[in-house]
């Protein structure tokens, strides 16, 4: 792993550990000698104080846009390139590294300004949502399962890894571009695609991601 | 079919590349022609690799590298990828042919909007139960119909005609008893087959037929989904579930069209426990219908049984949570003749099934009874059946209900007509009966579609909650001096 890189997971594991896990500082007492940690020093993200690591202010606003890019790539490997599970963690790892600023803003707003990663855990927003208007940072692309009833939605794309369910999905004629009216969504969710109607329960609605119409 | 012909990247051309390339290599001697076999190899089509390894062995190497080279140009699986473009050519010529009209709904949509409502579709299928099944054939088909045909005709005229024929002809008292006796094949077996639960499960399958083909079934799938995802089932083993109330042997056979092996054995399992087919339910709610108390009891406890059983067998078993679709056809007005057809077809299968069944059961009791081994097998159930409160006449029920389910609930039903049950004891008996081991058609069904050992199981396992439940049951109306 690059220095660069090295760099960068560390500001994301200081910022899981004290900003997100409440805490003011974190026990670095094996990375002592990390070349890494010599270099957020010098650069003035982290300080020391008995033995323990904090993030300077500085290095909370770097961190945060570590952390964003992080499950930006992850939304992204998840929702858009369907790897399978235990591959998406790896890929973005290298992926997010990799991503220019201008990049992270075309990732956010094809994404629809996602607000979680797929574990769930919040993205930072960045500036392209926090300058959008109130319509703007409806998502663009949502699965079905979120879609409002009596609204209609073209796939976008399909979340699913398992063939079974993907082969389901092809023979109700669920495919991208497909145009889906949402008529119900209790108990199951009722959709209408043409003139035919479909019962599915919620877990093949979520893997359905549409762009409202 | 045939794909666009301007192939537009190195991705969409390779597809097409493949796929000529595979055709190349077939002999035209297929059933299909090679595109569409080389369509079917390329979506790694089992029924179809087995056919052309057997056909043309030579090839299969090279069809091999052929799919695995097209597969990792492609994130998505290949079916996914062909569908995609089968998708693009419908729609291309569709556009050209075909003119849709805007149409305001229709009362069959307006009907199917309130069917699939959860706020007005459970009523509505309570009322779907209640009158389709309770009224129409709980009421009708077993109160009025099975009546007139047992009481009238066959303790009437039929039974003293037919006693009187083989007194005066067959001399010897062991071969009349055979005939005509108490448990004779005439006058026991052939009197439950004809007038009893024939009439039940005819009208049974009457009201499923109509049901059947309104298209009312997809949508109680899609009613009850959530639930049964909870016993570890899906929307779609509603179908069996719901048949199973009519016979659950022939349900039990239904069960293969669930997709997965857990969500067939949970299906199997219930069927056997916790379903009563139609003839058992006509008898126990001929018997319950003069304790409303009791039925909704029984009712109660059955579907706590169900649904409990479910909800642990589903955390026991080790598996993936079946995942749910299903087409909503559009509501139709069923057509009378599919509806009798469907309804004689299904009708003869079931007693063509079990009319060997009953006189066999005739014959085995005739014969326990000479041997005594009935008195013995009577002698042991009768503390297990005093155990749980009620009185050991019914020994015999129990023992009827091993042949047949139906046939120990219409055992009980004498037993009643005689007057020897209080409520109480009518409560315990059905719901001892309704969970107790499948009959023997069933059983052997088990057996041929799960496998022996898991048939045994089931069995011993029904056995045991039947039991089990009854006591408690038993235990409980004691203990709160409840006597209904």
């Amino acid at each position: 792993m690059e220095q660069k890189d090295r760099v960068e997971e560390l500001l994301e594991s200081l910022w899981i550990i004290t900003v997100e896990g409440q805490k003011d500082k974190s026990d670095f007492g094996l990375l002592k000698d990390d070349e890494a940690v010599k270099d957020l020093i010098k650069r003035g993200y982290v300080y020391i104080t008995e033995n323990q690591l904090g993030l300077t202010d500085v290095g909370k606003a770097e961190a945060q846009k570590c952390i964003r890019r992080h499950r930006l790539a992850e939304r992204l490997m998840t929702d858009v390139f369907v790897e399978k599970s235990e591959l998406i963690h790896e890929t973005s790892c290298k992926f997010e590294h990799l991503i220019h600023r201008d990049l992270e803003k075309s990732i956010c707003t094809l994404l629809g300004h996602p607000k979680t990663c797929p574990h769930g855990k919040p993205i930072p927003p960045g500036s392209c949502c926090r300058g959008a208007s109130k319509d703007y940072l409806k998502r663009i692309i949502m699965p079905l399962a979120e879609l409002e009833v009596k609204r209609k939605g073209k796939v976008a794309y399909l979340q699913t890894g398992n063939r079974d369910v993907l082969q389901k999905m092809i023979a109700m004629g669920v495919l991208p571009k497909t145009e889906i009216l949402l008529l119900q969504k209790f108990p199951s969710y009722v959709i209408q695609i043409g003139k035919s109607q479909f019962a599915l329960d919620k877990e093949m609605a979520s893997q359905i991601y549409v762009r409202q119409v | 079919m045939q794909f666009k012909k301007n192939h537009d990247g190195p991705i969409e051309h390779s597809l097409e590349i493949a796929l000529e390339r595979i055709a190349g290599l077939l002999h035209d001697r297929y059933p299909l022609s090679r595109r569409a076999v080389g369509l079917l190899l390329l979506q790694e089509d089992q029924e179809i690799q087995e056919m052309v390894k057997e056909s043309q062995p030579a090839i299969m190497n090279q069809i091999e590298t052929i799919v695995s080279g097209v597969k990792a140009h492609y994130a998505y699986p290949i079916d996914y990828e062909i569908a995609l473009r089968r998708r693009d050519e419908v729609e291309r010529i569709i556009k050209r042919v075909v003119k849709v009209k805007e149409r305001s709904q229709g009362i069959a949509e307006k009907i199917s909007v309130v069917m699939m409502h959860p706020v007005t579709g459970l009523p509505l299928l309570f009322l779907i139960l209640y009158f389709g099944f309770y009224k129409f054939v709980g009421v009708f088909g077993v109160g009025t119909a099975v009546g007139y045909i047992e009481e009238t005709i066959y303790d009437g005229y039929l039974n003293p005609i037919l006693v009187k024929i083989f007194s005066a002809f067959l001399p010897w008292r062991i071969l009349q008893d055979l005939m005509v006796g108490e448990y004779g094949i005439l006058t026991l077996g052939l009197r439950y087959a004809v007038a009893l639960i024939l009439p039940i499960v005819a009208f049974f399958f009457l009201v499923f037929s109509v049901i059947e083909d309104t298209g009312y079934l997809p949508r109680l799938a899609m009613l009850i989904d959530r639930t049964f995802k909870k016993i570890g089932l899906s929307g779609r083993a509603v179908i069996p579930m719901v048949l199973g109330f009519g016979c659950a042997t022939m349900a039990t056979l239904v069960t293969r069209t669930l997709p997965t092996k857990r969500e067939r054995l949970i299906a199997t399992m219930l069927l056997a426990l916790a379903v009563p087919c139609s003839a058992q339910l006509g008898v126990i709610l001929a018997l319950l219908g003069s304790h409303p108390k009791a039925m909704v009891l029984w009712t109660v406890i059955i579907m706590m049984v169900f649904l409990f059983i479910g909800f642990l067998t589903a955390k026991l078993l080790p598996g993936e949570r079946p995942s749910f679709y299903i087409e909503i056809p559009p509501l139709r007005m069923p057509h009378l003749g599919n509806i009798f057809t469907k309804t004689y077809m299904r009708v003869k299968w079931y007693f063509l099934e079990i009319l060997p069944l009953f006189l066999l059961a005739s014959v085995l009791i005739w014969l326990g009874k000479l041997t005594r081994v009935f008195d013995f097998l009577i002698l042991l159930l009768a503390k297990p059946v005093t155990m749980i409160g009620l009185p050991e006449q019914t020994a015999k029920v129990f023992l009827f209900g091993f042949f047949r389910r139906d046939y120990g609930a219409a055992g009980l039903y004498d037993l009643h007509k005689d007057g020897f049950l209080t409520g109480n004891q009518l409560l315990v008996a059905c719901v001892a009966l309704t969970l107790f081991l499948p009959c023997i058609a069933q059983f052997l069904m088990n057996l041929k579609e799960r496998g022996w050992k898991t048939g045994v199981g089931i069995s011993l396992f029904t056995l045991l909650v039947s039991f089990g439940i009854a006591f408690v049951v038993n235990l409980v109306l004691n203990k709160f001096g409840i006597s209904l």
